[in-house]
């Protein structure tokens, strides 16, 4: 029986070329997009370089001051941090670091755009950097305010060229000289809690980060607990602690800030109405659905006007003792032929433009790639695309009237 | 065999009634031949519609081997032609992006029959119509006999004990005419199947058992 169906779904797609080239075509491009956005959701939400414990991890990004006519949203300031979240008795190191600053340095004449972020000692213990030469500055060097950096592989490349080993020399940001303590593999962009291409002490930051008693600044922190089940209880501690700070500005009377699991976190719109994630898979969920509405339609209208075609072919088989059902099951199951075949083009298609992003580096160090999750989402979206556009006019072909059917042709 | 009682068929469109069938009663006998005859548009195509359970009559009941037929669901009907019924069409209806032998076993594909025993019915049914060696070819390449010789093999691959040919020969020269019909006449000399066979052909019905004829939706013969 399937393969029956088989061989009358290739037959039909060859029939009407041009037909089947536009169904393909919208089949395999909408897939395309939508795998190359899981691919890079995926790469997002499930690589753990370098915050490889995630599970014992709290992430602080943001905070959020209300008054009576002044609102205020935006990352925390290091004494918040530092002397708030690092009192509390449940984590076991707190991780602080700045959000990445731009500046530009020169080698040979050439100028060279580069991020510089500001850690704590704690930051590289939190985290997990591959080191490749070198290594993290530790907590005797910052409080010494030691002019010193970690910076990327790329960073390495691009200012010191391709030489083995880059530890103890000097690098230049703005117009500041530091000397080279490590070099860590890159991380992507999308990572902006980690990302950056030079780190630096916070000691040696410009800004006055400890005579600052805002809360509010350009620092995030992360909470880290020596065990799984001290998670909960490190969040609800850091709730606790938030409710009790003292309002030091007049203008506002209420004060919001939390510590968030990973996913949460990153997509935490400071919004404290409405969780971040909802809004995210809101957002997602619309798009995926736009992206496939206009190709869904077309292949209704195309299956729509190819069924007109064999209205004969309906006539005959339900004569022979085709039921509605049988009819609309063989239907169906063409048309997921189709849109598989429009799945592997689609999966080609993604491979293809994936390997052109990671090559043009468009998303600096993320590296896209074609996994199980992205195959196994491809699969279900292929599903539904079948199912979407196939339903419709199956059934309606299956209400044919058997003797105007066989009129037909 | 198949018992029609006051068949009536009203055909409504906004303004206008139509009546196609008119009161038709008939009884037809296991292994009769029986050919259907009269002009154009008087009920002929609809009365083996409506035999053929492929069209339900305004009023009036048929009985096909003591089964009442109008109380069957879509699915009960389908299951009930596929086993009961084969029928040929004056274009032949062949699916032409299917094989001659694919086609063949169509009416197989709706029972619990196997891959094997399909193809091996569908080659028999063929040779039977003497067109073994065109099993692998598609019904475009073949003649106007021919395809109706395909369309045949694919009503008896399934053993049905009637046979409704609205009007099979009617696409066809006379001497590829005469070779149908004699295939006809031999399947229901042979294996005694009941043929209900609609034509316009004078020559052709008088090879029948018994004829009737209809004018204006009535039976007049």
């Amino acid at each position: 029986m399937l393969k029956n169906y088989f061989k009358i779904a290739i037959a039909v797609l060859k029939r009407r070329k041009f037909f089947t080239f536009i169904s393909l075509f919208g089949i395999s491009f909408t897939l395309t997009i939508l795998m190359v956005l899981t691919a890079f959701i995926n790469k997002v939400v499930n690589d753990k370089y370098p915050d490889r414990k995630r599970d014992l991890s709290l992430y602080v990004n943001n905070l959020e001051r209300k008054g009576k006519n002044s609102m205020s949203s935006s990352a925390l300031s290091f004494y918040f941090l530092n002397h708030y979240a690092g009192s509390l008795k449940t984590p076991v190191k707190v991780a602080i670091s700045s959000g990445a600053n731009g500046t530009n340095t020169y080698v040979n004449n050439k100028k060279i755009s580069v991020f510089y972020k500001y850690t704590n000692a704690d930051y590289w213990d939190v985290t997990d950097y591959d080191f490749l030469e070198g290594k993290a500055f530790n907590k005797q060097q910052i409080d010494n305010g030691d002019r010193v950096a970690v910076i990327t592989e790329d960073t390495k490349k691009k200012y010191f060229g391709d030489i083995p080993s880059v530890v103890g020399k000097y690098i230049e940001a703005d117009n500041v000289q530091y000397r080279v303590n490590g070099v860590v593999k890159n991380v992507p962009i999308t990572l902006y809690m980690f990302y950056s291409d030079i780190y630096l002490p916070y000691t040696v930051s410009k800004t006055n980060y400890n005579d600052n008693k805002d809360y509010g600044g350009g620092y995030t922190g992360i909470l880290l607990a020596a065990i799984k089940e001290d998670v909960p209880k490190m969040q609800e501690e850091y709730e606790q602690m938030v409710k009790k700070i003292p309002m030091n500005d007049k203008d506002y009377d209420r004060i919001y800030s939390h510590a968030d699991s990973f996913i949460v976190g990153y997509v935490r719109t400071g919004n404290e109405e409405k969780s971040g994630v909802t809004i995210a898979l809101l957002a997602i969920g619309i798009f995926a659905l736009l992206i496939m509405l206009l190709p869904t339609l077309n292949l209704v209208n195309i299956n729509i006007t190819r069924i007109l075609e064999r209205s004969s072919e309906i006539g005959v088989r339900k004569a022979f003792g085709a039921s509605s059902r049988t009819l609309v099951y063989q239907f169906i199951v063409e048309n997921l032929i189709l849109t598989l075949l429009g799945g592997i083009i689609g999966i080609l298609f993604s491979v293809i433009i994936m390997s052109v992003i990671n090559s043009a580096n468009l998303i600096p160090n993320l590296e896209l790639s074609l996994n199980f999750t992205v195959l196994f989402v491809a699969l279900l979206i292929c599903l539904v695309f079948g199912l979407l556009s196939g339903v419709y006019p199956a059934w309606r072909m299956s209400k044919l009237n058997v003797v105007t059917a066989l009129k037909a042709q | 065999m198949i018992q029609l009682q006051n068949i009536e068929k009203v055909y409504r469109t906004d303004t206008v009634e139509t009546l196609a069938l008119n009161s038709i009663s008939l009884d037809i006998a296991k292994g009769e031949f029986l050919s259907v005859m009269g002009p154009s548009g008087c009920g002929k195509s609809t009365l083996l519609n409506i035999i053929g359970l492929l069209d339900s009559p305004t009023k009036g009941g048929i009985k096909i081997d003591q089964q009442k037929t109008e109380l069957l669901s879509d699915k009960q009907l389908a299951r009930f032609r596929n086993k009961k019924l084969g029928f040929i069409f004056q274009s032949y209806h062949l699916i032409n992006d299917l094989k001659v032998l694919d086609n063949v076993e169509l009416p197989l594909l709706y029972r619990n029959c196997i891959a094997k025993e399909r193809k091996e019915l569908a080659a028999a049914a063929l040779g039977k119509v003497g067109l073994s060696n065109r099993v692998k070819h598609f019904p475009t390449q073949l003649s106007g006999g021919q395809k109706q010789r395909v369309a045949i093999a694919r009503a008896i691959v399934g053993s049905p004990e009637i046979i409704l040919a609205d009007e099979p020969t009617g696409n066809l020269d006379s001497s590829m005419g005469n070779e149908i019909m004699d295939i006809l006449l031999q399947l229901n000399k042979k294996e005694g199947t009941t043929i209900i066979m609609v034509t316009h052909d004078e020559h052709m019905a008088k090879k029948t058992h018994r004829l009737v004829r209809l004018f204006d939706g009535s039976q007049v013969q």
